[in-house]
């Protein structure tokens, strides 16, 4: 992902579980010696009455004392008599005004274009840990197969364990290990893709790595994100991670087998997700006893109409 | 810790802009509601600056509040969060800014 500075290389590897074949998707960390503390005096800024500044007397100073335009291509000395602080150079600015997350955005609306071409579906999803993700996958899998190929990317920090329950249901499934990082970016899923290889007019679930906090940020390509809130978790989960919960689409409660046994109000629940979404569908499913999967399956079904057209299939 | 991804990119452009310069500052703009803390962000730039054109560079990060405009009653009001509403108490408005997550510029040394 960072070809400059080779520091995102978490270890993020990439499992094709059908093959057992196993390839690095960025480099390993750095050495050893790469600490990620952070000194006193290397560039960084400092804190006072609550707000952030990053060299802010030498920011203003530039507001006063410099004449010439920054945009021009060539430099001015400076006279370093008023200049007391870090002028040896002379400097020109460049006007960027570039999105910072545009070369993900870019590989994820490849991956779009790629899903559109082959009429394929792709869902995003993000919940906790422990929500119940790969469980409903399981479920779609033993239900759906019958009717529509399914593939499935896995994401977890570490190990094969969700992907080998995922074989083992029946669909093809490629496990990206993210190693230290928290969130799977598109140029994982672009390269899991040409892994998986999943077929034309099929269904593929991005199992996210459980978290609901980072993969809100990147976008993988996806026809929609899918949060999975479970019956164990707090009512006001939406309010607490809200946005995540305003990037879905859809929000599925899980494990509504065990509300006989919980305080867990679903009144309060999906108040709070109203709240933060005003527009997201609602489905109440138990991924353990089947209750409720087949308001998902026909919402699954409606979205591949909608994607179709949208494709201008 | 989604910021050090984000460290990174920033560290990609600003590297990739310089064309082989040295990087001294670099300015970003992050919005309220982009879901990216600056602090974390101005944590990790200098470790992940290491070691290429931007190593030493200041991160000048420049907040922008969160603004948007109620479908409801047409109001433009601040939004300092994901759960603010519209004082007229509708829940359906777009946001207007707070969501930027960009690098503006750098500044690179020139030869004296």
């Amino acid at each position: 992902m960072c070809a400059s500075c080779g520091c995102q290389g978490q270890g993020t590897t990439m499992t094709n579980l059908q093959t057992g074949a196993s390839a690095e998707i960025a480099p390993p960390p750095h050495g050893a010696d790469h600490s990620h503390g952070v000194g006193e005096g290397d560039g960084l800024g400092h804190f006072h009455d609550g707000h952030y500044h990053v060299h802010d007397e030498q920011h203003h100073a530039h507001g006063r004392d410099h004449a010439h335009e920054h945009e021009h291509g060539h430099a001015h000395p400076h006279d370093s008599s008023h200049h007391a602080h870090a002028h040896e150079h002379p400097y020109r600015q460049i006007d960027i005004e570039a999105r910072i997350l545009a070369k993900n955005d870019a590989i994820a609306a490849k991956c779009r274009a790629w899903f559109a071409g082959r009429e394929i579906l792709a869902l995003n999803l993000v919940s906790s840990p422990g929500a119940g993700k790969t469980m409903l996958l399981e479920r779609a899998i033993a239900d759906l197969s019958g009717e529509l190929p399914l593939f499935v990317i896995e994401g977890d920090q570490a190990t094969s364990n969700d992907g080998e329950r995922i074989r083992a249901a029946g669909a093809p499934v490629v496990q990206v290990n993210t190693g230290t990082g928290c969130h799977l970016d598109a140029e994982m899923i672009a390269r899991a893709l040409a892994e998986l290889k999943p077929s034309v007019g099929s269904l593929v679930f991005i199992e996210n790595v459980g978290n609901l906090v980072c993969p809100a940020l990147f976008d993988l390509g996806e026809h929609a994100k899918v949060v999975i809130f479970s019956t164990t978790e707090g009512e006001d989960k939406p309010l607490k991670y809200p946005h995540m919960f305003s990037a879905a689409k859809v929000v599925i409660f899980n494990k509504i087998d065990l509300l006989p046994h919980l305080d867990f109000s679903m009144e309060r629940a999906r108040e709070n997700i109203r709240r933060v979404n005003s527009d997201a569908e609602i489905i109440e499913v138990s991924a353990r006893d089947g209750a409720g999967l087949s308001a998902f399956y026909q919402w699954l079904f409606a979205q591949r109409t909608v994607a179709e057209r949208l494709s201008g299939i | 810790m989604h910021e050090l991804s984000i460290a990174c990119s920033i560290v990609e452009l600003a590297s990739q802009a310089a064309e082989g310069g040295v990087v001294r500052r670099v300015t970003i703009e992050i919005g309220k509601l982009s879901g990216v803390e600056p602090e974390a962000i101005a944590f990790c730039f200098p470790e992940v600056a290491r070691g290429t054109p931007v190593e030493g560079a200041a991160l000048d990060i420049r907040e922008v509040e969160a603004e948007a405009r109620c479908d409801i009653c047409g109001a433009e009001f601040f939004t300092p969060d994901m759960l603010s509403a519209c004082p007229c108490g509708s829940l359906h408005f777009k946001r207007l800014r707070g969501e930027e997550l960009n690098v503006k510029s750098i500044e690179i040394e020139e030869p004296a």
